[in-house]
Order: C-alpha cells, then structure tokens, then sequence
C-alpha cells in the first residue's frame, strides 16, 4: 500500500468509534483508508456497524472519538449518499426529485435542468423524467435514488445496501451497471451489502465486520480489472474470493454467537 | 364510466327517490296537515315560492362559513408551523387549543355575540372556533410525519430550516392537511348556523338558521323545510368542492386518491 504510485486518499478514517448516548456501543474505533476511484465494499452480518460507519463519514451523525478525514473534493456536496430505500419524495416527479440537491444548493434553474436531465441519461432513465416515484417499479426507484446521488457530479458515493430489496435478477442487471458507470465515472465507492457475490462482482476491495461491537475483521483484495462483465461471475477468480468470503464470514458469525 | 361508478351513482340515486315516494304516500294517505309535515312536493314549492329571501340567507350562511373556514385554514396551518419550529410553543398553547375544542360552541357563542359588536363578525368567529381545531391538530401530525430518509437527505445537502419547511414538511403534511379540511368545512357550517340559531334576533338576522328559526315560530313548517334542504344541499356542495381540491392536490401521488386497482 505504500508504493509510490498508490493513490492519495479520499477518505482517511483514524480510530472513529461510536457509542449511542443510552451506551450502546455500535462501532469500535476503526481505522481505515480509501483511496482515490477505489470501489471498497463493506460486507458483515446485521449489527457489525456498516451503517453507522457511513452515517459517520457523510456527517449525518457525529462520531463519539476518533477523526475522519475527506479529502478536498470528497466532502459534500461533492459527497453523495444512496440510502437502503430509494428515500423518494412521492409528491414530486422523478425530475424534480433528482433535481433537490441543485435547487437545495441554489443552482440557475436551466443549469439545474441541464445537469438533471444527464444524471437520468447515465441511469437510463430520461424517458421517465415527468413520471412519478409510484409509477416506477422498485429497480427503476432506485435508479431514480442513482441520478439525484450522480446529479451533484460526486467524486465519492456513499451506498448502503442500495439494492438490498429488489429481487436478483434486478440486483445483478443494477450491479453490472453499476459496475460501469462507476468506472466511467472514476468514482470513489464506499458500499455496503450483505451479499458476498455483489461484494466480489462490484469491488476492487473488500472488507469483512464483525458484529457488537463493530470492527474490521479481514481485508481481500479482488484484483480484477473493472468495470466487471457478466462473465466474470463464471470466473475462477470470482468463486474463490466468495468461497473465501464466506468462510471469513461463517466465522465472524460464530464468533458473534 | 364504468358499471361500478355507475351503481354508485344510481344506487343513492334510486334509494332517494324510494325515500321520497313513501314519505309523499305517508303524508297523502294519513292526510297529515303541512304544519307537522308537509309533503315533498309541497317542501319544493315552497322552496321555488319563497326562493328570493331563502336565496339572500343562503348566501349570507355561506359568506359567514366560507370567511370561517378560510380564517381557520390560515390561523390553523399558521399555529401548525409554529408548533413544529418550536416545542415549547406547541406545549404552552395547544392546551388551549384543546379547551376550545372541548367546549360546546353553544355555550361560548353568546358571550361572543355580546362582545362582537358586529354580528356578522361574531357569527364568523363563532364559525372559526368551532372549526379550526381538526386543521391545527391533522397538520400538526402530518409536519411532524417527515420520512426520516428525507430528512437525512436534506440534511445532507445542507438544507436550510425553511427549505426543509417548504420542501419537506409542507408537502409531507398535505394528506393530512387536506383530511382535517373535510372534517372542519362540515364544521364550520354546523358553527355558522348553531350560532346563528343561538344569536336569534341579535344575529344578522339574515342567514339560514334565522329564516328556519322565523319559520318555526310562524308554523310555517313548508317553509322550515325548504330552509333544511338548503344548509343541506349547502353542506354536500361544501364536502364535495374540499374533496375536488383534495384530489386536485394528491391524485399524482397519494395512496387515497389514487384510482382503484381493477
């Protein structure tokens, strides 16, 4: 990690912990790096504090001791964050809904627009700009949740478990998308999931939490180029670091029981 | 239109006029003298006969229930806003809030008509009164009603306390909003004409509640009838027109309006 050609960090994280004013514990001081267009996803059962760690880092909720660090240009709003849910407002059209974070910035209307009407094309979704969030199925939501991230032009995504609830078939077709647009982009992610096969598929790194109190049990690298195709879910590569996963994962939760 | 909207039009519809042929028959076979009850038939004429004042108090009646309902919307979303930027302010007047509510608005109504020097003024406020705690109470809930992801989002994005306002909270509070307005348009006609009925001669004299009172003491039942039809034909136009509004408002997005699955 120290080689000369390793890229400066976006997300420096040194000893932050959080303990929850009635003295539940949810995270234990953590250290951790993310480099600069590092896809780093965090897997870990129900519990291990992945969450609580992205809430920390976007600032919506203060961390108890420790420090975390963002790079210039890795603050918000250059900061995204993609909820669990697609967290739409149901009142407004799917325009106006990937539009808020512009209008909330004060953005000229046509620049808005503009900017909007792109973050749809990169989701695929511009013929649907005047529906409504109940018109779409749950993909499409999501995909929604995607453009209004995107439209800001982040240089760092903050993804909790954003395809957690649509059905597999969905989630594979999200993934590899994803998967591209994350390259295209040269975006920095920080994800997390419970899915080993989604962990491995999307990401150059992988890091494997334990549960009460949450800390970093193990780290793999999946170094295989990305964007990442379909195909690479047949590969050799691609069963030994989820068998490998898996096992770090049995025994995170035996440990926990 | 479809055969269920068609049955729920015709339904009502058929029921009505079954309603009205009995009460006819009961009224022509027991030969019952119109001073106790007049016939439907007799209850028209009067009302087409006597069109001309019941007309004049029917405007007046919906004058003061309009400028009542108006009055509450705006100083009940206003009191709702207030409470939600401020806790201490919602625990130091909602008490009062509630009082008003709970006292029955024939008992307040005359102290108000004895220090409202103008009767139509103190009509509308006694309207206001009996009509303005369901919109304090459902917006309340619904500004408080915020999906907590949302919030987490604007605040993300570094929205300001009125951006979350307008763009969070007051749409957020709009369903429920608009389901306290049903309840406070029905509200506010029944305050219009109880106090009107409790200011008698020292109200404007005019309204609906003043020509049944008159008609009433004259024995000019036909014509109390005919008064009776009026408020409620009134009181539908009223619900009917909120629920246009409401569904003008919500239809897009709303689980209630939305239309029914097939």
């Amino acid at each position: 990690m120290t080689s000369p050609d390793t890229p400066p960090a976006a997300i420096d994280i040194r000893g932050a912990s959080k303990t929850y004013p009635n003295g539940v514990r949810a995270l234990e001081p953590i250290a951790l790096t993310v480099r600069q267009g590092e896809f780093v996803t965090i897997v870990g059962p129900s519990g291990c504090g992945k969450s609580t760690l992205l809430r920390l880092i976007a600032g919506l909720s203060p961390s108890t001791a420790g420090s975390i660090v963002l790079s210039e240009g890795f603050s918000p709003p250059r900061l995204a964050y993609v909820f669990q849910s697609p967290t739409l407002m149901p009142w407004a059209s799917v325009q106006a809904n990937v539009r808020l974070p512009l209008d909330l910035a004060g953005m000229p209307r046509s620049d808005a627009d503009e900017k909007t009407r792109h973050a749809l094309e990169l989701v695929g979704l511009q013929e649907f700009a005047r529906s409504f969030p109940r018109e779409l199925s749950g993909g499409m939501q999501m995909r929604v949740s995607i453009a209004r991230a995107l439209a800001t032009e982040p240089r760092l995504l903050l993804m909790d478990e954003p395809f957690g609830a649509l059905d597999e078939i969905t989630r594979n077709r999200l993934d590899r998308e994803f998967s591209e647009l994350s390259a295209r982009e040269n975006l920095t992610v920080l994800f997390v999931t419970h899915s080993i096969y989604e962990a491995v598929f999307l990401s150059s790194r992988v890091l494997v939490m334990s549960p009460r109190p949450g800390r970093v049990h193990a780290e793999v690298n999946i170094d295989a180029p990305r964007p990442r195709r379909d195909s690479f879910r047949g590969t050799v590569k691609f069963a030994t670091h989820s068998a490998q996963l898996s096992e770090m994962l049995g025994a995170v939760m035996s440990e926990a029981e | 239109m479809n055969s269920r909207s068609w049955v729920s039009i015709a339904a009502p519809i058929a029921m009505g006029l079954v309603f009205l042929a009995a009460w006819h028959a009961i009224v022509a076979i027991n030969q019952i003298p119109s001073y106790i009850l007049p016939g439907p038939l007799l209850v028209l004429e009067t009302l087409l006969r006597d069109w001309n004042p019941l007309f004049h108090s029917l405007l007046i009646t919906l004058r003061v229930t309009g400028s009542a309902l108006l009055l509450a919307v705006l100083l009940g979303s206003l009191l709702s806003v207030l409470f939600v930027q401020s806790r201490l302010l919602e625990a130091a007047l909602l008490p009062y809030a509630v009082i008003l509510q709970v006292t029955p608005l024939v008992a307040i109504a005359p102290l108000i008509i004895i220090w409202v020097d103008d009767p139509f003024d103190a009509l509308v406020i006694c309207a206001t009164v009996a009509s303005i705690f369901p919109v304090i109470a459902n917006t309340t809930v619904g500004l408080r009603s915020v999906d907590t992801g949302l919030v987490d989002l604007f605040r993300l994005y570094g929205a300001s306390r009125t951006q979350v306002l307008v763009r969070l909270r007051i749409p957020s509070a709009a369903p429920y909003f608009f389901a306290g307005l049903r309840v406070a348009t029905a509200l506010a006609l029944i305050g219009a004409v109880v106090a009107e009925f409790v200011a008698g001669t020292g109200g404007t004299r005019s309204g609906l509640a003043y020509q049944i009172l008159q008609a009433g003491l004259q024995l000019k039942i036909p014509r109390l009838f005919a008064a009776l039809l009026l408020i409620t034909v009134t009181g539908i136009a009223l619900f009917l027109v909120v629920s246009w509004l409401s569904r003008l408002a919500l239809h897009r997005w709303h689980e209630s309006e939305l239309p029914q699955e097939k």
